[in-house]
This record gives structure tokens, sequence and C-alpha cells, in this order.
């Protein structure tokens, strides 16, 4: 482990060079050995990650009996890995959202009362209809889903665009 | 950009005292003779033993002890990516502590380095021996699979034949009348909570003996004049040397977890008879075989008794041996020591082998 002496080295410049070369080799094969230790530990952990990543990938979410949902109200389903929100206004409207505040992460709620779709964690409100922030600290309006219905239930799908 | 590293370094130093630290390395020496190769075994202990909290802290990401105990382990083995790899370093790194911890002792003993003043680390050290044999024998259960638990119930009824407290307490340590799922969750406390913070002060106060006094030369060396004796100074030389045997012993700790991975037996089931041909890990083959030899001999619960006793009688004589050779010349004390070491060594082997064949 020690950088091997050169014999009696001649000139000053030959000597620092050796030993330069030693170090950074040794260095560079430390490297790939700490890689090699840590590469099998990141994956590890990152394991249920790429599970959920996975999940977050569906494209279609089918919720059977969610065509009787009442008007003016609301549902909570899963999108994947995310909360999602499947809104029926009082006109028969049908909107879909993912139901994460665009602020901070928390799950958002639909209030009927007052046709807002509202964050409690930070006061951020949504247009119920668009998902557009409305006011608040949100940034930028909730991810829109595609909602069909059919006979026996009603399917949300990813818009085209970002799917 | 140097100046800046000096006045940070100085600014540190004022405040913590590094160039006592670095005095203190200067300083250190490792003596340097024919049985120097025994000084890197309590070195790898300690590496196994680090090696041994990494990789325990990675399985308990995932790990839940409880009735979930055996999926939760099947998941890491065979649903997370390189899950059986940590799993298997954590095991075989288990079985090299064992064994580098075994050498260690048994290398001090013959050495003598149990002599005035480091009979507090002999102690220190058996009391980390069987600490660490409560970290293999808890570990041992939390997979729950069909060899965890016969393990653990035999483990278990062994200090049940003790008199009036031995089936209570056992009830006690298993949380039932026999092994169920709050044993798991009780061994997993035990194995990631208490033996951890028993074993760490134990361990500081054991290094802190070995730097105060030193390492300690065997006889045949101490009886040379000083001027003979040879040390080589511990930083960096010493700690190189120690590095290169690290590296050798992850090196084959990896190739042994990458080649053998770790078996993951079918779930334990109270219904299920044991497996023929079930029987202990090595390192407590010799007292399985001792057990069961004595078991022939003198059937029932007297058997038992019988063997509990001398393992009891052989071990505190091993604890006492300090007491009994004290003195720095040859003789009689000296000698009987040696051979009552060198006959424990060979009974163990010996036992050990013949437990195995007697399969």
């Amino acid at each position: 482990m020690n950088p091997p002496k050169p014999p009696s080295p001649p000139e000053a410049q030959g000597c620092g060079n050796r030993r330069t070369f030693v170090r950074v080799a040794a260095g560079g094969v430390g490297l790939c050995y700490a890689a090699a230790f840590a590469y099998p530990v990141y994956r590890y952990l990152e394991s249920p990650v790429e599970k959920s990543a996975s999940l977050a990938a569906v494209s279609e979410v089918s919720l059977p009996e969610a065509h009787k949902l009442a008007p003016g109200t609301a549902l909570m389903f899963k999108f994947g890995s995310r909360p999602a929100l499947l809104i029926h206004h009082p006109d028969d409207e049908w909107v879909a959202l993912i139901a994460v505040c665009t602020h901070l992460g928390c799950t958002v709620q639909y209030q009927g009362d007052q046709d807002r779709i509202y964050c409690a964690c930070h006061g951020g409100v949504y247009n119920a209809r668009t998902g557009g922030n409305v006011s608040g600290p949100p940034p930028k309006p909730l991810e829109r889903l595609e909602v069909k219905r059919t006979e026996s239930a009603v399917v949300v799908s990813r818009p085209a665009r970002t799917a | 950009m140097k100046n800046f590293c000096s006045s940070v370094y100085s600014w540190v130093d004022e405040r913590l005292g590094l160039a006592e630290l670095q005095a203190l390395a200067r300083h250190k020496t490792v003596p340097w003779h024919a049985h120097s190769f025994w000084y890197y075994w309590g070195g790898l202990s300690l590496m196994f033993f680090v090696l041994q909290a990494v990789t325990g802290m990675l399985l308990l990401v995932y790990y839940r002890p409880g009735p979930e105990a055996y999926e939760s382990v099947r998941q890491i083995t065979y649903d997370t990516h390189f899950g059986w790899l940590i799993r298997s370093l954590h095991s075989w790194g288990a079985n090299l502590m064992i064994a580098a911890v075994g050498i260690h002792m048994f290398s001090v003993f013959f050495m003598k380095a149990y002599r005035k003043p480091r009979e507090f680390g002999w102690w220190s050290g058996l009391g980390l021996l069987g600490l660490g044999m409560g970290f293999g024998f808890s570990g041992y259960l939390l997979p729950m699979d069909e060899l965890a638990y016969f393990a653990t119930t035999v483990g278990l009824d062994i200090p049940s034949g003790l008199p009036v407290i031995g089936s209570k307490m056992a009830a006690l340590v298993r949380g039932g009348l026999e092994v169920n799922e709050h044993t798991v969750q009780r061994f997993s406390t035990l194995h990631v909570i208490v033996l951890p913070l028993l074993f760490l002060p134990l361990l500081g106060f054991h290094l802190y003996l070995v730097q105060r006094h030193g390492n300690a030369v065997p006889p045949s060396e101490e009886s040379k004049p000083a001027a003979q004796r040879q040390a080589i100074p511990f930083f960096p030389h010493f700690l190189m040397k120690d590095m290169v045997m690290w590296l050798i012993a992850i090196n084959l700790l990896a190739v042994m977890a990458a080649i053998y991975p770790w078996d993951l037996g079918p779930q334990a089931d109270s219904l299920k008879p044991a497996p023929v041909g079930i029987h202990p890990e090595w390192y407590f083959m010799s007292q399985f075989q001792v057990l069961k030899m004595l078991g022939h001999w003198v059937p029932g619960k007297a058997g038992e008794f019988a063997g509990l006793g001398l393992f009891t009688v052989a071990l505190v004589a091993w604890m006492l041996v300090p007491l009994y050779d004290t003195s720095r010349q040859a003789g009689r004390r000296a000698r009987n020591t040696t051979v009552f070491g060198l006959l424990l060594l060979l009974a163990t082997i010996a036992t050990t082998i013949w437990g195995y064949l007697a399969l």
C-alpha cells in the first residue's frame, strides 16, 4: 500500500512522476472498489422506488360503480401510486385530476359547496373544473386526467400528450 | 488554498486538540517479531463487526419482525435488488466474525497476553465473545424459516433444564410456551437494540485497553534483551498491513456471499416435524456434540445437567486463567495453562469434527 520508493531517484522530476502515477492509480483502483460496493447498496435501497415508479406509469384506471356517483360529490381513487380525484359536477360534467397539490405535495380535497378544490396544508385553491390554480401558493394547475363513461364504469386515463 | 486549509486546521485543532491525537498516532508502535501475524486478528474481528453493523442496518430497512418476518426476508432475498447479496454478506460475515474472534482469542491465550496488566482485556474480550454469540443466536431466528425455528426451539430448551427458574426463564425469553411471532419480535429487539447497546461500550472499553497497554509480546519475545526487540510504527505502517488483511477478508467474504448465497428454507410451521439431519451452525457444533454424547451415557435431564455443568466449569476456568497464570517467568503454572488451552482447543476441534461425522 505504501507507494514503492524508486531505487535511488536520479532526478527529482522523474521520482515525482512515478510517485504521482502510483498515487493516482491506487486512488483510481480504490474508487472502483468503493463503487463496486456502492452500486449494489444503491440498487438495494432504490428497489421500492422502482416499484412505485412502475406503478405510477399506469396509463388507465377503470372505476366500476363510479358512474353511480351522485352529482355534486367526488371520489378519491389511486391512479398508479398517486391519489386522484373524480368529480361529478351538478351539471353532469365529469372531471378527473391528480389530487397532489403542486405546491408541496399534500393531497387536495373537493369542496362541492364552494365549487372549488382546496389544499388544507397551505390554503391553496384550484378551479374544480379545469384544475387551474386560483389562489394561494400553488405555482401551477393540477394535472388533468381524461374521463370516459361506459355503461358500467368510469374510465380515467392519462391524456395522450403526457403519456 | 493551502493557507485556508491550514487556518481551518488550526481553528479545529485549538478546540479539539488534533495535534495530541497526531502525537499519539506517531508514538504508537507495534512489536514486530515471528508471531506478529496474530496481531491482525483483533483488527479483523473489529472490521467484521463494522461490516455486520452496516449490512445489518441495510437489512433493517426492509425486515419486519413479528408475523410477517418470513415474508419480509423472502422479499429481501428474492424481490429486492441485491437483497440476496446483502443478506448473504450478513450471514457469512457473522460466521467469519466468530471465526476471527475465535482465532484472536486463542492467539491471545497462547501468547499469554492476558497477564498483568491486561486481565481486563481478557475479560472484556470474553464478554464481547458472549455478546457476539448472543447476536448469532438471536439473529438466527429472525428469518423464521424451518431451521431458525428448530434451532431456537432447541437452544431455549437447554436452559429450561435448569431447576426451578429454567422453564420460567425460557418461557419469558420466548414470549410463550413455544417459539412464535412474539419470540421473533423479542429476538429482533435484542438483536438490533439491546445487544448493540451492551456491545458498543464494552467494545470501546476493550479498544481503550489495547490503546492504553499496547500489544502484548509473547514470552519468547519477552525473554530477549530490549535491544533485540523490534517494533514498527502503527501509523501508517501497521495500519496499512491491517488494511491489506481487511481487503483480503472483505474479498473472501464477497466471494463466499456471491458464490454460496445464504439459503432461505421453507417457512417455519409448528405442525411440521423437524427435518432429518438438522444440526446447529459450526460454532455451536462442539457443545451440541458434547450434549449428545452425554445424553447417550447419562440419559434424561441428568445428562443435560452434566453438560451444562461441564460447560460452566470450563468457562469459569477459562475466565480465571489470568489470575492463575500470573508469573512472567516460565514455570509450572505457565506450562499447565498452555496445556489446558491446547486440550480445550483440541477437544473443541475434535468434538466439532465428530459432530459433523455423526450427523
